[in-house]
């Protein structure tokens, strides 16, 4: 097409030096960070295929995993599996899905678009925690098909609807934390394929030497030191406690310590490689 | 004299790599500063230390009086940045981009709606306004980067390789913008790999190349240095180039350089000597393919100032 961008119907109040404002408040981060949720949700909407790891992949992990392994697993009754593997598959679900946001960030990187952000006068953080927030749809799209096509598939809480609330809280709140790592792993790495990599180099051992899928008494002691120390099984616990029954507080306080310590630990080392960034 | 950007001594590596090896620049307050040099001079990694986008190793730069180091914030506040490769949003409109910006400028949602609409209007996408910028040609994108860019009315705007990749008829366009943007009042820093646009546009001109300033001057000043305009003649009849050299040497006290494919080129100054050339070729009988009078090359531009051609292929951008 043809263009000409002379027209004089530019306004005349354009390009004069804008008087220099106050700098951040608390109030103008916030504002700035949901704008750029709102970003990230119009992206996800744009393209539904990025909800995949959120939609399809839960059910078909359910469905492969209750009749591949269920019928061996579960002294023969499928639906005691599936009892007791949906907490863990939420729980590995949930680490699962934090890889898109660090991925969506390495893209906006290698776009350009990072950089725009970065020479707008809006405090640093606010790019980053506009994504986290965005990602929270996704992780409620998560427990939504978990739970609701764990229904359809035989699963009952076994407690109260307020427990049931109480672990898809915790869910959610784990996988706030949990998707920074996830936003640095973003940051640093050379490629949206890299970052796929990394995060299943660390969510594999996490999510499979824990609590999720099979009960860990029967792997070797070294093993078992490790699913201990390991915040998805306490996460998975804490979650089939409040679902099916269990105990529950000391796996939901170690999980909140893991959850603090995770973003003390991971935001700041996210500004950091935001910052530094070239 | 007030600057709008000043910088001095800035020095950044990568690496083994000197991107810049102690650079100067410096632009007056409502002038367009030319930035010229070929790929790896390190014209981007300049602006994008102006912008604030990235640390020196050493040096100092102030924007607008504020230091680029110490007060990034209020740099970021004052400026404009359309980089090389368009940094919109593919999956959001045109609009949207726009209003975006727009928000994290604060401006009301009514403001950065009305904002948006004056740019798109300003930069011919308003039909397109409604679509995802991922269906725009390279064209487009390139207006609505610097579209965005302008949402806020900033001060002083940097614009690195506006054009490079667009046809004519778009370079001029994206020409006017300029203009426009300094008859509004913004500073504008311009960097460029055609002498033929940074003559068109800058009041001052700053050529680079590996991390040094090798000049720094007026449009007339480098034009006068490197010999104005050049003249090229290639004979129909390649046997005829040495009465051509004979011709040329005649017209100009320069020395005649030898082009490829067989043609001679030589700096001129003046009106005269286009038509003393014509004049001689016929008297002569010369038939000549090609006879053209234009700005030197930035290759030209180099070999005059350093003595040795540009190697631009042997760096990366």
């Amino acid at each position: 097409m043809t263009t000409t961008l002379s027209k004089p119907t530019v306004p005349t109040s354009a390009l004069v030096p804008q008087p220099v404002q106050q700098t951040s408040s608390l109030r103008r981060n916030i504002r700035h960070a949901i704008v750029l949720a709102q970003r990230n949700l119009i992206k996800t909407m744009r393209t539904p295929e990025q909800l995949i790891d959120v939609t399809l992949q839960p059910v078909i992990f359910l469905l492969l995993f209750v009749y591949v392994f269920g019928g061996a697993i579960g002294g023969g009754s499928r639906h005691d599996y599936l009892q007791y593997l949906l907490p863990g598959l939420l729980g590995q679900g949930i680490a699962m899905g934090s890889i898109a946001l660090g991925q969506n960030m390495n893209a906006d990187i290698e776009k350009g678009v990072f950089d725009r952000f970065r020479a707008l006068p809006i405090a640093r953080s606010v790019p980053l925690v506009g994504a986290v927030l965005a990602d929270f749809i996704r992780y409620l799209i998560l427990c939504v098909i978990f739970l609701g096509f764990g229904y359809v598939m035989g699963f009952r809480i076994d407690t109260n609807p307020v427990a049931l609330m109480a672990a898809v809280a915790l869910a959610l709140g784990f996988a706030l934390c949990f998707c920074w790592v996830s936003l640095w792993v973003g940051l640093k790495a050379r490629s949206p394929g890299a970052v796929q990599g990394v995060m299943f180099l660390l969510i594999f051992p996490l999510s499979f030497g824990s609590s999720a899928f099979v009960a860990t008494d029967t792997m070797p002691g070294w093993l078992q030191a490790w699913t201990k120390a390991n915040p998805i099984t306490r996460l998975v616990d804490a979650m089939r406690g409040l679902m099916v029954g269990g105990p529950v507080t000391e796996n939901v306080l170690i999980t909140l310590g893991w959850m603090v310590g995770l973003l003390a630990v991971f935001v700041p080392l996210a500004l950091r490689a935001y910052k530094r960034r070239a | 004299m007030t600057y709008a950007i000043q910088a001095e001594g800035l020095v950044k590596r990568f690496g083994d790599t000197t991107a810049l090896a102690g650079i100067d620049l410096a632009a007056r307050e409502g002038s367009v500063l030319g930035v010229l040099g070929p790929n790896g001079a390190g014209k981007t990694t300049a602006v994008r230390i102006l912008a604030t986008l990235l640390q020196p190793d050493a040096g100092s730069a102030r924007i607008a009086g504020y230091d680029v180091l110490r007060q990034p914030q209020l740099v970021r506040q004052t400026i404009g940045l359309t980089g090389q490769f368009a940094s919109v949003d593919e999956d959001l409109t045109g609009t949207q981009n726009l209003v975006m910006i727009g928000r994290l400028l604060d401006l009301s949602v009514a403001d950065a709606r009305q904002r948006a609409a004056e740019l798109l209007d300003w930069f011919d996408l308003s039909d397109a306004a409604d679509r995802v910028a991922k269906t725009y040609s390279g064209g487009m994108r390139r207006r609505l980067d610097l579209a965005a860019s302008l949402v806020g009315r900033p001060a002083i705007v940097f614009l690195d390789e506006p054009t490079t990749g667009l046809d004519p008829a778009k370079r001029e366009a994206m020409w006017d913008v300029v203009r426009r943007l300094v008859t509004d009042g913004s500073t504008v820093l311009l960097t460029t790999q055609y002498l033929e646009e940074a003559d068109a546009l800058a009041d001052e001109i700053t050529v680079i190349d590996r991390g040094r300033v090798i000049a720094h001057d007026t449009p007339l000043g480098l034009k006068r240095t490197v010999g104005g305009q050049r003249l090229t003649v290639r004979p129909t009849d390649p046997a005829r180039l040495a009465d051509v050299r004979t011709i040329l040497d005649a017209v100009s006290e320069k020395p005649v350089e030898t082009g490829s494919r067989d043609t001679l080129s030589v700096a001129v100054t003046g009106d005269d000597a286009m038509a003393a050339t014509v004049a001689r070729l016929h008297a002569a009988n010369i038939s000549v393919t090609e006879l053209s009078l234009h700005l030197p090359s930035l290759d030209e531009v180099f070999f005059t100032i350093t003595g040795q051609r540009s190697d631009e292929d042997e760096e990366a951008a």
